[in-house]
């Protein structure tokens, strides 16, 4: 199991939001590799031609009649914040 | 009554409560006392609220004594999936991210249960997010076969498969993405059910991987598992995936449909990695069905060979794209240790994800970057039409395909932990399903000479349950595997 050469883990760990530790990136990257290196079957699929499938029974364009309707109540809405006040999700701070 | 309340069906108890021989108090304290015994030897459940679950039996006594009973599941105690939201009561997806998380409202399959009258007992212990065949994912641990302790009940939906099939509830309800019902069903000796994409409503079901995930049920026998899924099927304006189709009486079309019917036998399905007995069991199965009277032809499926590849590249781009909402921020594991935004996000997620999730949101990264797309996504998903083609290709000659469920029996708890490849190849017979969006189910089939079930898994035509499970009912009803209970 090794991972495939354009496997940049650092790159898809910082795209994914992931903080990896030097370990997790070794091991994962093996694991994947060995995935991929599965995956890589798809390429001997002959697809001219074929459209894709996103969704088994594709629905277009379902909309909603534009009514105003109640929503989470503020405690509801807030209630599994890490952190709050006054009625605000409290987050570190963005612009210096 | 010789079988212990908590092992009893749906359609055995109902009759009890109707004619007044129990109350669904009596039956909600039996289940929660069965609980209680087993739990911690198999660890179906990550929480259950015995007071909740009580008041809601004696609601559902004073409907009966008021002559307001809604029907056969008022009163019986049915468990969730974690990943089902019950307003107030924790949703945690087996994961950190969510271990302090309350739901702030109900999923519709929650509500359509409550309407139903049905108790609402636990939310079940599954792989985290739902990611796995084996519940090892769990960050609070793995559950446990009833059948033998050792070994997995399966996965993701592996709680709901080890309480039912442990008496510690009367039916539950699973998510299935790649075979997470229908696999633990066959791995505990369990009726489960996948409905047509599309048929039940998702609103209030954790994502995972929104085009494939659909909740169905787990039930002891087919006639119960059609009780549920008459309960939970039909149109949701909150689901827009959700379709708008006529809902059957499917537990009164058990007696109507009564085949013969015509079924495939898909020779993909019985090559190399299907276990002798598990082999041996499903052929069993197919004779009786040409005993029965039915048809039975080999057909093809051709590009069944992709459906694991072309499964893993959709599953894990759209689980990459779901999973970007546990940032936090709003809700969820934030990390004490950050310092700035960005920091929030990336030590948030590596402190609230365990291993496989961080796999899988790699891999679908990873497909989606920049570069990649085309020769991973777009490619799988033009796979996938070819897969779907297949299916409906051989629906013109027949009406059902049979198939094994799972290609083993249960397995020992940590044999494919490790390996993440091993294990991925335990969905082979029944992620096909989920890419083309159909409706399967697995019943019990047989024992192998150790003692473990063995599943047999039909698959049917789009929106077609009613057939389906009629063509499971006639199976089931010539056999007796789902009378027999674990020794626990």
């Amino acid at each position: 199991m090794t991972a495939p050469a354009d496997l940049n883990i650092d790159r898809i760990a910082e795209l994914s939001r992931l903080a990896l530790t030097a370990e997790e990136k070794v091991r994962f990257s093996a694991q994947l590799g060995s995935v991929l290196g599965h995956i890589e079957q798809l390429s001997k699929v002959d697809v001219t031609g074929i459209e894709p499938t996103a969704h088994a029974f594709p629905l277009h364009n379902i909309w909603a009649a534009d009514i105003a309707r109640p929503g989470l109540a503020v405690a509801d809405a807030l209630r599994n914040a890490p952190a709050q006040r006054e009625n605000m999700i409290v987050v570190p701070k963005v612009m210096e | 009554m010789s079988v212990p309340l908590h092992f009893q069906s749906i359609a055995e108890l109902s009759e009890h409560l109707a004619a007044r021989r129990i109350s669904s108090v009596e039956l909600t304290q039996a289940v929660i006392a069965r609980t209680k015994a087993v739990e911690s030897r198999v660890h179906a459940f990550n929480s259950f609220d015995e007071p909740d679950a009580l008041a809601q039996a004696v609601a559902s006594d004073s409907r009966r004594a008021g002559g307001q009973s809604c029907g056969a599941l008022d009163g019986i105690p049915i468990g969730l999936k974690d990943v089902i939201a019950v307003s107030g009561q924790p949703l945690t997806a087996s994961s950190k991210m969510l271990a302090n998380f309350v739901s702030p409202y109900n999923a519709t399959v929650t509500e359509s249960l409550q309407s139903a009258g049905a108790v609402l007992h636990g939310r079940l212990n599954c792989d985290e997010f739902a990611m796995g065949s084996s519940t090892e994912n769990s960050a609070f641990g793995p559950a446990h076969n009833p059948w033998d302790l050792t070994r997995t009940p399966g996965g993701s939906s592996g709680g709901s498969a080890a309480a039912l099939a442990a008496g510690a509830a009367i039916a539950t309800l699973g998510s299935d993405t790649g075979g997470s019902i229908r696999q633990p069903a066959a791995l505990c000796g369990l009726v489960g059910l996948k409905p047509t994409y599309g048929l039940i409503s998702r609103f209030g079901l954790i994502a995972y991987a929104s085009s494939l995930d659909q909740i169905g049920p787990f039930a002891r026998t087919v006639e119960d598992a059609a009780i549920v899924l008459g309960a939970i099927a039909g149109h949701d304006p909150r689901d827009s995936t959700s379709f708008k189709t006529e809902i059957p009486d499917y537990r009164a079309e058990l007696k109507r449909r009564r085949g013969p019917w015509k079924l495939g036998i898909p020779k993909e399905y019985f090559g190399a990695g299907l276990d002798p007995e598990v082999g041996a069991a499903v052929e069993k199965a197919i004779a009786f069905y040409r005993a029965h009277g039915c048809e039975i032809r080999e057909v093809s499926l051709p590009h069944t060979h992709y459906c694991l590849d072309a499964y893993y590249v959709i599953a894990t781009a759209e689980a990459s794209s779901n999973l970007a909402r546990y940032d936090g921020i709003r809700y969820g594991h934030r990390s004490k240790e950050a310092k700035d935004v960005l920091d929030v996000y990336q030590k948030s997620r590596a402190e609230g994800f365990g291993d496989e999730v961080k796999r899988r949101i790699i891999l679908g990264t990873y497909v989606l970057s920049s570069g990649y797309y085309d020769a991973y996504y777009l490619r799988a998903q033009k796979v996938r039409t070819l897969i779907r083609r297949d299916f409906l290709n051989a629906y013109r000659e027949v009406d059902a395909l049979i198939t094994p469920t799972s290609p083993l029996p249960a397995f020992k708890l940590g044999e494919k932990s490790a390996d993440p490849l091993a294990m991925y190849l335990c969905d082979i017979y029944t992620i096909g399903v989920n890419l083309a969006g159909l409706p399967a189910l697995s019943l019990p089939c047989g024992f192998t000479a150790g003692g473990l079930p063995i599943g047999l898994q039909l698959i049917g035509q789009p929106f077609r349950e009613a057939d389906l499970l009629a063509t499971a009912h006639a199976y089931e009803q010539a056999h007796d595997w789902h009378t027999k209970f674990p020794s626990l």
